[in-house]
């Protein structure tokens, strides 16, 4: 099991910055100015150029964020810039998710815009630094930081959001999402606020501290209205019911590459933050808040299955999946939550970050076929009819995709799926384990209707040629590789997952 | 990795076990490889694979101690240590003849039939069905188990799906979704049962036999756990109202799915009440006997009368399924040796016999493209071959004296009216409509003048009666001299029978005078002790 490591193992000099454990982070930053200034200043790069820089800087972040594990695993999880940063597996573990996700994405984008008047550095840049507030959020170890991570990722996404300068459908999901977005992030912000005039700092260590160490029962309620308005912007953040509205729109209306994006280190990212503020920050609270991460769990699970089976558009139809993916992050959520704050931190930690990462995986490879498939068109279930006969191997990986989405043995879905319940069953969460697992099956009805439309449908004739860029082919059969790959032997990332810890 | 290293029989002995699970995969593997434009090597490699599949159940068959009633040819390895999972497969007197039938059956069903269009993906497809099939016997961890018991679905989908008949896309998600809402109870549940075992085993571990022999539950939880595992059982079986998916994919799924359905998979419900089920959880089995014992004779006598109703040959054969396997849910429900073997017997005559039927049907609809009973007649005129292996095949699904239908159904009435004499009295009526539903049927079919459709129905040929043989072989061979399969599966039924009454207030009628001409001698060895020793240094 893992523990719950103390974070004063190692100490930092004050005033010290170890700028080895920041190196991810400076890397993406870093990259991000160079293509952009570069880019700028420099004629067109040859094709591909952009993308490929992208995905080595996001690549580069990754190893980095490995290197760093080691360190950790060797000298305990410790905090970075006088307490700003935490400094932990847990915390390297979305590194990795997040710039797994930009690298798959990087590639996915390349043939997608290139010969188009998006192409240019801009889209990769962005990619970078939605990335680089992505880990931020995920390890900030102060609520401001956090706020300022989120910013950055939301920012970078409503722009990406919007890139599709010929499409209004992309100008449109843009808005929502800045609209939406901006009045979510209002609420987070103002429950940092009341967290803050509750505990006199917004420190998530010293705020452990303060809460462990003089409860004042007046402010109770200054705390429980702050962790209502943080959970409404986690919420929306990581897209759980009822505050997933914007979810549909602005996954359909966005180009499809960075639909994939959101999905995957936009998640990783919320789901961080949710595991810092709530888990790590307010153990105190938990029996206020985790009845609540039970109902949002369920209505998530609820309605994201149901609402997928009838929806007629692919990408709508993974918007509401990913709705009740992030149920089923929730439980793992709710099962964590039985032991927070407490020295064993239990599985749910665990089970959420190996969620999140096989997920990343599972949802830029299928956000991936329908970018090839539809193109900049209307992404509908009539599209994918005869794929199996058009393009035998596209059809095989989405169909890897789609089945690990639903659960099935010796994909990784599976595994992710089998951590967060065993997580919530040892919690004895029984009910809301079973009532997940029933989703899965009402969930699985959709994409059995998307194998049905690709499998057992003859081609309209009007069917437009697919063709399957390198750069593309590459992500998906890598991503469709690791699906089946963890899934027929997981062990190794279990064992890794395992390993996280949290600074506390 | 996964590949099997080790094997605890026999110290470095060859895996067997493992390669049946591994020689189909890769079968189906290297059939992806081959060309499209000549599926006959696609056709050589799959009958290649099963073949050797099929080679290998009969060599573990050949192995197999009957003497001893615990898991033998175990081979058990890590594969998920930090979660507790196990590589651990074994199979005893209950497996034993299940592995052997699919193993055969599977090579059969690729010989003998033609999907009359994509034959790469289809054979793949199969290769990859027997696997999953095969791992559910085999396996001996609970994980293990429902990676494969829910891994068959996705195959079968596809097989009905791309191969079957008018309403197939239909009858595929039906029956995919019924069979997965099924598995998520039973996942939590072995999720559960795993943790809560681990107050008595001081550790995660999914490996079924160290529970059941280690772990104790609290009444309450147990029954609950059950009920977990009971419901994807129970679907699968399907025991009544959960049956609604399986004529419509019996019904729809092309003949070698409908073989490979009713032959095998069926059973992967009726046995895992048995090896998951009973072995378990016994007080909760028993606590819950009379409502199994109720819904398996409503199964009975509703499949029957349902099947005698219908007007499509194949939904008929689908209907009497139900019914049969009411007879094995009773069988074991009722908790004697008689009866348990029965239904485990069973289990494998029902197999042969309704995977026959399907065969003989589809060949029927291969004739004449139609399968409704009222535009048939007559066959008997100008094929009486055909129609004299149907009516062989049709009598041992009946039950009739000197096949194989009649042992499995005898001990099973017979154990059961020990244990359940009132449930047992209204099966028996289930016997006499079985008799009539089939019978009415092969006189519609057969008998008569042949109107002028069915005056050219052409006779049995020559490679369709080759695939018959086989099936008409374990109709007659079982049904004259049963001795052989029962005192494989009698002392691994009696172990399992007393580990449930040890853990019960089970009191088992005392059998001694009883037993009557199904009389089995057990080798003289007692080898359950020595298997113990082995299985904890594995």
């Amino acid at each position: 099991m893992n523990l719950l490591a103390q974070a004063d193992l190692l100490p930092p000099a004050s005033g010290e910055v170890l700028w080895f454990a920041l190196s991810p982070l400076l890397v993406l930053v870093g990259g991000a100015l160079f293509l952009m200034v570069v880019g700028a200043l420099t004629p067109q790069w040859p094709k591909g150029g952009y993308a490929f820089a992208s995905a080595l800087v996001a690549g580069a972040a990754g190893v980095l964020a490995i290197v760093n594990w080691d360190d950790i695993s060797d000298r305990g999880p410790t905090t970075l810039v006088s307490g700003a940063l935490a400094f932990d597996t847990f915390a390297m573990w979305s590194t990795i998710t997040i710039s797994v996700a930009a690298l798959l994405v990087s590639l996915l984008t390349d043939q997608f815009i290139r010969d188009t008047p998006n192409d240019g550095p801009e889209v990769y840049a962005l990619y970078l630094v939605a990335a680089t507030g992505g880990i931020v959020m995920a390890s900030a170890n102060d609520l401001i930081v956090l706020f300022l991570g989120l910013e950055t990722l939301s920012l970078a996404l409503y722009v990406l959001a919007a890139s599709n300068r010929r499409s209004d459908a992309s100008a449109e999901s843009g808005l929502k999402y800045f609209i939406l977005g901006g009045f979510a992030s209002a609420f987070f912000l103002y429950g940092i606020a009341l967290v803050y005039g509750a505990t006199g700092t917004t420190n998530i260590s010293e705020m452990v501290a303060s809460l462990a160490g003089n409860i004042n029962a007046d402010n109770d309620a200054l705390a429980l209205a702050g962790i209502a308005f943080l959970i409404v912007g986690l919420g929306f953040k990581v897209a759980a019911a009822p505050f997933h509205v914007w979810v549909p729109d602005v996954y359909q209306g966005a180009p499809s590459p960075v639909t994939a994006f959101m999905a995957s280190a936009g998640k990783a990212a919320a789901f961080g933050a949710v595991v810092r503020v709530l888990v790590v920050g307010l153990p105190f609270y938990k029996d206020d808040w985790q009845p609540v991460i039970w109902v949002l769990a369920l209505l998530s699970l609820i309605v994201g299955s149901f609402l997928a089976i009838v929806q007629t558009n692919v990408k709508r139809m993974l918007a509401y999946s990913s709705v009740s993916h992030a149920g089923f992050l929730l439980v793992g959520v709710e099962a964590a939550a039985h032991t927070a704050g407490e020295a064993e931190i239990g599985m749910g930690v665990s089970a959420v970050q190996l969620y999140l990462l096989l997920y990343a995986v599972l949802v830029i490879g299928s956000f991936g076929v329908v970018t090839i498939v539809a193109g900049d068109d209307d992404a509908t279930i009539g599209s994918f009819k005869g794929l199996a006969k058009r393009k035998p191997l596209l059809a095989v990986a989405f169909t890897v995709f789609l089945l690990a989405q639903a659960g099935v043995p010796f994909t990784s879905g599976f595994i992710a799926k089998f951590g967060v319940i065993q997580s919530a069953v040892e919690e004895r969460s029984y009910a809301i384990a079973i009532i997940a697992m029933v989703a899965a099956v009402v969930a699985a009805f959709l994409y059995l209707r998307i194998m049905v439309s690709m499998w057992l449908h003859d081609a309209d004739d009007d069917a437009k040629s697919v063709s399957v860029p390198l750069s593309a082919g590459i992500a998906i059969g890598g991503a469709a590789l690791f699906t089946l790959a963890v899934g027929v032997y997981p062990s190794w990332l279990i064992d890794l997952s395992d390993a996280i810890t949290l600074t506390r | 990795m996964l590949a099997a290293e080790t094997a605890a029989h026999g110290g470095g002995a060859f895996p067997v076990l493992s390669a049946l699970i591994f020689v189909p995969m890769i079968g189906a593997v290297a059939i992806l490889f081959t060309r499209k434009s000549r599926p006959e090597y696609a056709k050589l490699l799959a009958l290649l694979f099963s073949g050797t599949t099929g080679a290998m159940t009969l060599w573990v068959l050949k192995e197999f101690d009957r003497g001893n009633d615990g898991f033998q040819l175990v081979s058990q390895q890590n594969w998920i240590e930090r979660w507790g999972i196990g590589w651990h497969l074994g199979v005893d007197g209950i497996s034993l003849f299940l592995v052997v039938l699919t193993g055969i059956l599977f090579p059969l069903a690729i010989v003998g039939i033609d999907p009359h269009h994509d034959e790469k993906p289809y054979l793949a497809w199969l290769l990859m069905l027997e696997a999953g099939v095969l791992g559910s016997f085999l396996s001996l961890d609970l994980f293990l188990f429902f990676l494969f018991f829910e891994i068959v679905l996705v195959p079968m989908y596809f097989l009905i799906g791309g191969w079957g008949y008018e309403n197939r896309e239909y009858a595929a998600t039906k029956f995919y979704l019924y069979t997965f809402l099924g598995s998520a109870f039973m996942l939590v549940s072995l999720i559960a049962t795993a943790m809560l075992a681990r107050n008595d085993l001081g550790r995660v571990t999914f490996d079924l036999v160290e529970i059941a022999e280690g772990a104790s539950f609290a009444t309450n939880t147990s029954r609950w756990l059950f009920f977990g595992f009971a419901v994807a059982f129970a679907v699968k079986v399907p025991i009544f109202p959960l049956h609604t998916w399986l004529p419509d994919a019996h019904t729809q799924a092309p003949t070698a799915g409908s073989v490979v359905l009713a032959g095998v998979m069926l059973k992967l419900g009726t046995y895992g009440f048995l090896r998951f089920g009973l072995y378990l959880f016994p007080e909760a089995a028993v606590w819950s006997k009379p409502l199994w014992l109720t819904v398996a004779v409503i199964g009975i006598i509703y499949g029957a009368i349902a099947a005698t109703m219908q007007k499509d040959l194949k939904r008929l054969v689908a209907y009497s399924s139900i019914a049969h396997l009411g007879f094995i849910v009773l069988g074991t429900f009722a908790f004697t040796s008689q009866a348990v073997s029965g239904s485990v017997l069973q289990m494998v005559n029902h197999g042969v016999s309704t995977g026959a039927l399907f065969l003989l049907v589809g060949m029927i609809y291969e004739r004449r493209k139609t399968r409704q009973i009222a535009e048939l007649n007559g066959i008997q005129k100008v094929a009486p071959i055909f129609a004299a292996g149907f009516m062989l095949v049709m009598l041992s699904s009946i039950g009739v004296p000197g096949l194989n239908g009649f042992i499995g159904e005898y001990l099973i009435l017979l154990g059961s009216f020990q244990t359940a004499r009132w449930w047992t009295v209204v099966a028996t009526a289930g016997v006499i409509l079985a008799a009539l539903y089939l019978l009415w049927a092969y006189q519609r079919v057969f008998h008569g003048e042949p109107d002028e459709n069915n005056q050219t129905f052409p006779e049995l040929k020559f490679r369709e009666g080759l695939v018959l043989l086989p099936f008409l072989v374990a109709i007659v061979f079982t049904g004259v001299y049963p001795k052989p399969l029962l005192d494989r599966i009698e002392p691994s039924v009696d172990r399992l029978l007393a580990h449930v009454t040890e853990n019960s207030d089970l009191v088992v009628p005392e059998f001694g005078t009883q037993r009557g001409e199904f009389e089995v001698e057990h080798g003289g060895e007692e080898a359950g002790e020595e298997l113990e020793t082995e299985e904890s240094e594995g």
